[in-house]
This record gives structure tokens, C-alpha cells and sequence, in this order.
């Protein structure tokens, strides 16, 4: 995985968010704050805007919700520029593969069925993510990776322990660990996924670990060196890019390890 | 409400005969077998309270301990009144820290020893289920005092801050904004704990930890809420995971109003074993059946995992089982909150009018039960305002086909826990829904065979189908194939099939023996 810096050397191109004309730099907000609805709530609600960057702000809805709790929506015009040559994202480095390609590849060059164990860690229960990715029914008519003829899928499923997923993944050779997180109340994503990886740091040697591999819709994908993962993918990840990525990274090349 | 599908009533009764088949063998296992759960839960009825100071419950260690000397498969009762009667002691809660302790051998009474120790027990279980009862009656009595809410369907909310003193004020502002049930959606984890956590709570992970003291406290607030408000607040919590006999004991004792109890939920979507469930699943609902509590099941949560148009069918055969283990167990069909969810892709042509079918297939065949109709959420993808208008046409689906229990889907599921304008947004939107087309469903009659008829029909053969298959193999043996929500759960295997044990000859259980019929 590498950090891209788009257009890096390029030229600079600013912009402005888009209203209905170039460069009007118009946005929309909606939010609450902790007072009864007045005239000096809306006051406050203009200020907050202002304070965002947005002037002029139009506050065009104010409502009070329960008890002394006001909610806000205001349009306005955002005076902050955005520089498309400083953006900093995590692009995708490695060729995406028809399910075909993937077979084919581990096939020929790792001459076996490449392991792959998949779990839920924590207290986290909600499957649907490993699920989608695993599971032979897979997301958005994309079949999962235990459709792939040369993958060897274990899902161990929900609220699986660390030492039980270390354990797996000894027991099944694993090429690849995935663990999915959904649940981030109190970051309990990010310290699940740091005790993952420090559990497999513990138990088997550098040559000997498995890729590392995080999902969650509430991961900043570039986190991968502080969550001590070789990668990590965001929301609307498919299985044919975890099954390319497999590919390229255990296979093709085989330096994106950390 | 009935005639607008023009199901065949042959068929219909067909299906409910092929339920029946399918899920005796299931009752009988569940006959014949206690659990942990299960004795914890008779011991709770009898009076033990509280937990040591590392905070594991008494009934935990007393159960544990009489296991220990006797084995699980005579049932608890008959040994913990005996050792009482030895001891000289009354306090059942005392006789567990001594238990617990070690200063107290159990042993299987027999001859006199037995008849008097089961007399005791099932002395102190009744008074149990007295209080049981008289929460009951005390509902029934706030119900006539501050009324049913005024429309149906009921209004559903989920509360779930981790903090049952957060949870209070801001279940209070949404009974206050409309909702007429306050769900307490429980911390992620619970279900797979094989104890119930004491006290109030405030730390929870994406939910708050179902207590004895929490939920005490939540009905003590919504008291307050229903007196302000004229109408009476009911209360949920879950019956579900490795504890589902005591929570719906717990339950029963602190007048929760609703508990989620569905029959297989905890196999496929927790690997629970499926023995563990089915007996614990049972008990439950026999208590939930004493204490007038209306159970929801969770037939949604397979449309979540598998397609919602392919496998719609699969949610009606699981509704015609839920309803079968649940008269089994007593529970009244207006005690039967049958789940089914709007989870078809948005982007399927006429889904909206494939949501409408299943909907009124749900309705149509289960006419007297209340029917927990349950939100988008697979679908829902972080458009808030896509998901807004989802939002919409679930409600409208609701009420075109007369839903009685109706939860409200936020625009930001998949986003945040819900936040206090998402709340309020989103019960906005219910009551313009209601507000405007509350009474759509008396207008609303799909054409004869036109496509909702046929849809229906279709549906309604498809689980025929699955039934007839399930009955040349068996339930367990459906559930170990992964027919329910495609995971596939063998009856050997899962989570808490330690905590099971077939009946010995002189099992036992003095709450059942009283919710099975004879006066408590």
C-alpha cells in the first residue's frame, strides 16, 4: 500500500464546492445545539455557521426537537478553497481481476489453494461486512471469495476472540487474516484491530504471519501502519478487489508486506 | 383486513399442519431437556438476587455449584430446597454465597427428603410467579387509566446510549415526540454472556446491558412519561442469546411490555447451538406468555444476510414456525409481533410493489397478531436523504397494510447511532405517513390476480415448498443444511451446548410445572 498524492507535481487546481454556478462555493449544513429554539438560538446557529467558514450563512430551518434542543439547517457560501494537488488518499495499487484471473494466477504461481480466514473480533456481531466479502452470495452481484475455486475460505463469524483467530489461522495456514469491524463506539474498532495484530506480531514470526487485512465503513484507510495491518479497506469494497489484492499481495508481489 | 390476497385457505392451513410437523420434534426435544439458563431462571423466580463481588450473579454460582455435585440433567429446584432444609436456613440468596463457598455439599433428594424439598421449591416459585402476575394485572390497570396510543401502528423506537441514565431522558423526549414503545437496544456482546450483569449500568458498547436495575429503572421513567402523556409507554428488551429464560423472568418481574424472542435468531445469527436455544427459547415464552408480555421476532434479519425478493418465502415459513413454538409455549396471537422487514434493493423494478405484497401476505396470514414491521437497513447507504424517502415508503407500506408495531427507521442507519435530530427527523417523517395516509387501507385492494396477488401467492407457495421439505428431514437438520438465512448451524456445535442436559427421571422444575397449567 502507498499513500498517493494525486497530480503530485502537477499543476495546482483549486476549487470551491458547487452550488448551482462555478465558483459559488455553496454548502449545506444541518446541526443541533443544546438550547431552547428563540431568536438568540438562531443567532447562535449563524455564528457556529460563520465560525465554519460559511458567510453569508442563510438559516433557512430552525425547529425545536425535545427539550431545549434546537436543530438548524443553513446554506451558505463557504469561503475555503480545496487544492486538488494537496489531497492525500489511499489509491488502489494493484490491478483489479475477474474472478477468472484470480484462479488462474494462484493456479499456476502458488501451485495450492490459497487460505483465507475471515471473523468478526471483539464483541462486534455484525457479519454483514465479512459476510458480503466471504460468503458465496457476496454484495451487489458480485459472488465472494468462496466462490473462488483456488481460495480456501474459513468464516469464523461473529465475536470471535483474538487467541481463537490466531489459533485458526495457525490451524489453517493462513495466507490471509480479514476481520471486519463495524461497532466503533469508543474506538473499539481501532483497539480491536491493534490487539489483532499484536496478537500475530506475538505468535509467529515475520516470514511466517499472514497478510493482515481490516474492513469497516469507519476506517481511515490510510491508518495501516498505526493499526499494525498490511491493509485496510473502507466502505463499498468489493470481494474482487480483497481477491486482487490477495493476488497481488501474497502473489505478484510480494513486498507489501510491512 | 383479511380477503385481499385471495389466498387459498386449503393452502394456508396446509402450510400452519407442515409448521406443526416441523417443529414437534423440536418441543420434544425442548421437553426433554433443561439448561443453565433455564434453572437459573426457576432460581430467580424462587428469590435469589443479586451477585458476588466480582459481579457474577448467585443463581450463576448456586446453579454452578449444585451442578458440580449432582449434574444439571435432575434439575436444580429439588437439590437447592433440600440443602436449605439441611442447613436450617431460608434465604435462598444465603444458601448460594455458602454454595459458592464451598460450605454446602447437594445432593439429589429422594424418598420424603424429595417431597418435601420439591414442596418448598415449588412453594417459592410460585411466589415468584405471583409477582409475575401481579405486574401483569398492574399493566393492565395503568392501560385502562392512560390508554392504548390512539393509531396503529405503534410507534417503535430504539434507545442505546450505553448509559441507562442517558438512556432515560432521552427515552422520555421520544416518548414525548411520539413513540409509543421504547426499545433499549442492548450492548453488543450480551448475548454471548452466560450471565445476567447486575446493577445500573452506564458503559455499554452500541447499546446498554440489560439488568434487573436497568430495566426497573426504564419502567419507572416511562411511568412517569405515560401519567405526562396520557397514553401508557411500553418497554423492550431482549429475550435472546445464552440467558433468554431469565431475561424474560426478569422481564416478566419488572413489567417490561415486549421482549425480542424469536426461535431461531440465536442459532444463525449467534451459533448458539440449536438444542440451547430451543429449550431456553421455550421456557421463555412460557413466562412470556404468564406475564402478558407481546414477543417481536426476528424474521428481518434474514433479509438482511440473503435476498429479500428470493428469500422472502423463507420468512414466512420461519413466521409460521415462530407462530407454532409460541401457541405451544401459551402466548395468545396478540402476543405474536411476527417480524418481516422492507429490505428489497431499491434499485429492483417495482420493489416497492413486491414490499406491498409481502407485507399484506404477512398481514393476511397472521390476521389477529400484531406484526412487528421493521425498517430498511441493508439498503440504506449513508444518502441520508435516499434514505429519507425509504424511510417513507416503508411507512407507507405499514400503514396501507395495517402493521401493528411499526420501528422507526432512521435515515442514518449504516451512518451514527442514531442522533437526537436524526430521531426526530425520522418520527417526522412517521407522522406526516400516518398523518396523511393513515386510513389508506381501507381504500387500498389490489387487483384481482394483478401483480401483488400474484406475488403473494407466489411467495406463500414457494414456503409451501420449503415446509414440505423441511418435514421429510426435520428442523434441526434444516437449520444444520442452511436453509434459514444461508449459515449453517449443526445441532452438535455452537455456543452454550455445555449448559445442556437431557432430563433424568426425577427432573424437576416447579415453574414449569406451574406455567404448564396447574394454579400458581
Amino acid at each position: 500500500m502507498s499513500v498517493v498524492e494525486t497530480g503530485a507535481g502537477a499543476e495546482k487546481k483549486i476549487v470551491r464546492p458547487y452550488g448551482d454556478t462555478t465558483g459559488d462555493g455553496m454548502v449545506q449544513v444541518s446541526f443541533t445545539l443544546p438550547v431552547p429554539h428563540d431568536k438568540r438560538a438562531e443567532g447562535a446557529a449563524v455564528q457556529l455557521a460563520n465560525k465554519m467558514g460559511i458567510d453569508p450563512a442563510m438559516l433557512v430551518h430552525a425547529k425545536p426537537i425535545g427539550d431545549g434542543f434546537t436543530f438548524f439547517v443553513v446554506y451558505g457560501r463557504v469561503n475555503h478553497l480545496v487544492d486538488l494537488a494537496a489531497v492525500q488518499v489511499v489509491e488502489r495499487d494493484f490491478p483489479l481481476l475477474s474472478a477468472k484471473e484470480v484462479n488462474a494466477v494462484v493456479k499456476q504461481k502458488l501451485r495450492r489453494k490459497l487460505s483465507v480466514v475471515g471473523a468478526c473480533i471483539g464483541t462486534d456481531a455484525h457479519t454483514v461486512g465479512i459476510d458480503a466479502i466471504l460468503n458465496v452470495k457476496g454484495i451487489a452481484g458480485e459472488k465472494g471469495l468462496e466462490y473462488y475455486r483456488e481460495l480456501k475460505v474459513t468464516n469464523l463469524g461473529a465475536q470471535v476472540s483474538v487467541p481463537e483467530l490466531v489459533e485458526a489461522a495457525r490451524v489453517e495456514k493462513a495466507d490471509a487474516v480479514l476481520v471486519s469491524q463495524v461497532v466503533t463506539q469508543r474506538d473499539a474498532h481501532l483497539h480491536n484491530t491493534r490487539e489483532m495484530s499484536a496478537a500475530f506480531r506475538e505468535a509467529m514470526p515475520a516470514g511466517k504471519r499472514p497478510l493482515l487485512i481490516v474492513g469497516g465503513p469507519r476506517f481511515d484507510e490510510t491508518m495501516t501502519d498505526e493499526l499494525g495491518v498490511d491493509r485496510i479497506f473502507g466502505r463499498g469494497t468489493t470481494p474482487g478487489e480483497v481477491a486482487s489484492y490477495l493476488v497481488h499481495a501474497l502473489i505478484t508481489s510480494k513486498k507489501a508486506r510491512a | 383486513m383479511t380477503g385481499k390476497l385471495e389466498l387459498d385457505p386449503a393452502l394456508v392451513a396446509r402450510a400452519r399442519e407442515l409448521a406443526r410437523r416441523a417443529g414437534q420434534p423440536v418441543v420434544d426435544l425442548a421437553r426433554s431437556h433443561t439448561t443453565v439458563s433455564v434453572e437459573r431462571a426457576v432460581l430467580r423466580l424462587a428469590g435469589v438476587t443479586g451477585a458476588d463481588p466480582d459481579g457474577i450473579p448467585w443463581v450463576n454460582r448456586l446453579v454452578d455449584a449444585v451442578v458440580a455435585d449432582t449434574g444439571l440433567g435432575h434439575g436444580v429446584a429439588a437439590a437447592v430446597f433440600d440443602a436449605l432444609a439441611r442447613e436450617g436456613i431460608t434465604d435462598v440468596t444465603l444458601l448460594a454465597q455458602k454454595g459458592a463457598a464451598g460450605s454446602v455439599r447437594f445432593t439429589q433428594p429422594t424418598g420424603k427428603a424429595a417431597t418435601a424439598a420439591r414442596k418448598a421449591a415449588r412453594k417459592a416459585v410460585a411466589a415468584g410467579v405471583r409477582q409475575v402476575d401481579r405486574r401483569r394485572a398492574e399493566r393492565d390497570r395503568l392501560v385502562k387509566r392512560y390508554g392504548d396510543p390512539k393509531q396503529r401502528p405503534w410507534i417503535y423506537l430504539i434507545v442505546a446510549t450505553g448509559d441507562i441514565y442517558e438512556d432515560i431522558p432521552q427515552a422520555q423526549a421520544a416518548a414525548r415526540a411520539g413513540a409509543d414503545v421504547i426499545a433499549v437496544i442492548r450492548s453488543t456482546g450480551q448475548s454471548l454472556l452466560d450471565y445476567v450483569p447486575e446493577g445500573a449500568t452506564r458503559e455499554g458498547f452500541a447499546g446498554t446491558y440489560a439488568t434487573q436495575e436497568n430495566f426497573r429503572l426504564m419502567r419507572a421513567a416511562l411511568d412517569e412519561s405515560s401519567k405526562e402523556l396520557g397514553r401508557y409507554v411500553r418497554l423492550t428488551n431482549y429475550a435472546s442469546g445464552l440467558c433468554m429464560p431469565e431475561m424474560a423472568t426478569l422481564a416478566g418481574l419488572e413489567r417490561l411490555d415486549m421482549m425480542l424472542n424469536d426461535s431461531m435468531y440465536g442459532i444463525l445469527f449467534r451459533d448458539i447451538n440449536p438444542i440451547r436455544t430451543f429449550v431456553d427459547q421455550r421456557f421463555s415464552r412460557q413466562v412470556h406468555a404468564r406475564a402478558g408480555i407481546i414477543i417481536n421476532t426476528g424474521e428481518d434479519n434474514y433479509l438482511t444476510t440473503a435476498d429479500a425478493v428470493d428469500e422472502a418465502h423463507t420468512v414466512t415459513v420461519s413466521q409460521l414456525l415462530n407462530e407454532y413454538f409460541a401457541h405451544e409455549a401459551g402466548l395468545a396471537d396478540w402476543q405474536l409481533g411476527l417480524g418481516h422487514a422492507f429490505e428489497i434493493n431499491p434499485d429492483v423494478p417495482e420493489s416497492f410493489r413486491l414490499e406491498l405484497a409481502h407485507a399484506l401476505l404477512a398481514r393476511e396470514l397472521f390476521p389477529d397478531a400484531p406484526l412487528k414491521w421493521m425498517p430498511p437497513t441493508k439498503h440504506m447507504t449513508g444518502d441520508v436523504f435516499r434514505g429519507n424517502l425509504l424511510d417513507g415508503f416503508f411507512n407507507l407500506v405499514g400503514t396501507m397494510t395495517g402493521q401493528g408495531i411499526l420501528l422507526v427507521g432512521m435515515m442514518t442507519e449504516a451512518v451514527v447511532t442514531p442522533w437526537l435530530s436524526d430521531r426526530d427527523i425520522a418520527l417526522q417523517n412517521v407522522r406526516y405517513v400516518l398523518g396523511a395516509a393513515g386510513g389508506l387501507h381501507e381504500d387500498f385492494v389490489p387487483a384481482p390476480g394483478g401483480f401483488i396477488q400474484q406475488r403473494a401467492n407466489r411467495v406463500l407457495g414457494e414456503a409451501l415448498e420449503l415446509l414440505e421439505r423441511i418435514g421429510d428431514q426435520s428442523l434441526l437438520t434444516a437449520i444444520a443444511e442452511g436453509t434459514f438465512g444461508i449459515m449453517k448451524r449443526p445441532a452438535d456445535r455452537g455456543k452454550g451446548l455445555d449448559g445442556v442436559a437431557r432430563h433424568e427421571g426425577d427432573y424437576y422444575n416447579p415453574a414449569t410445572d406451574i406455567l404448564e397449567g396447574q394454579q400458581a
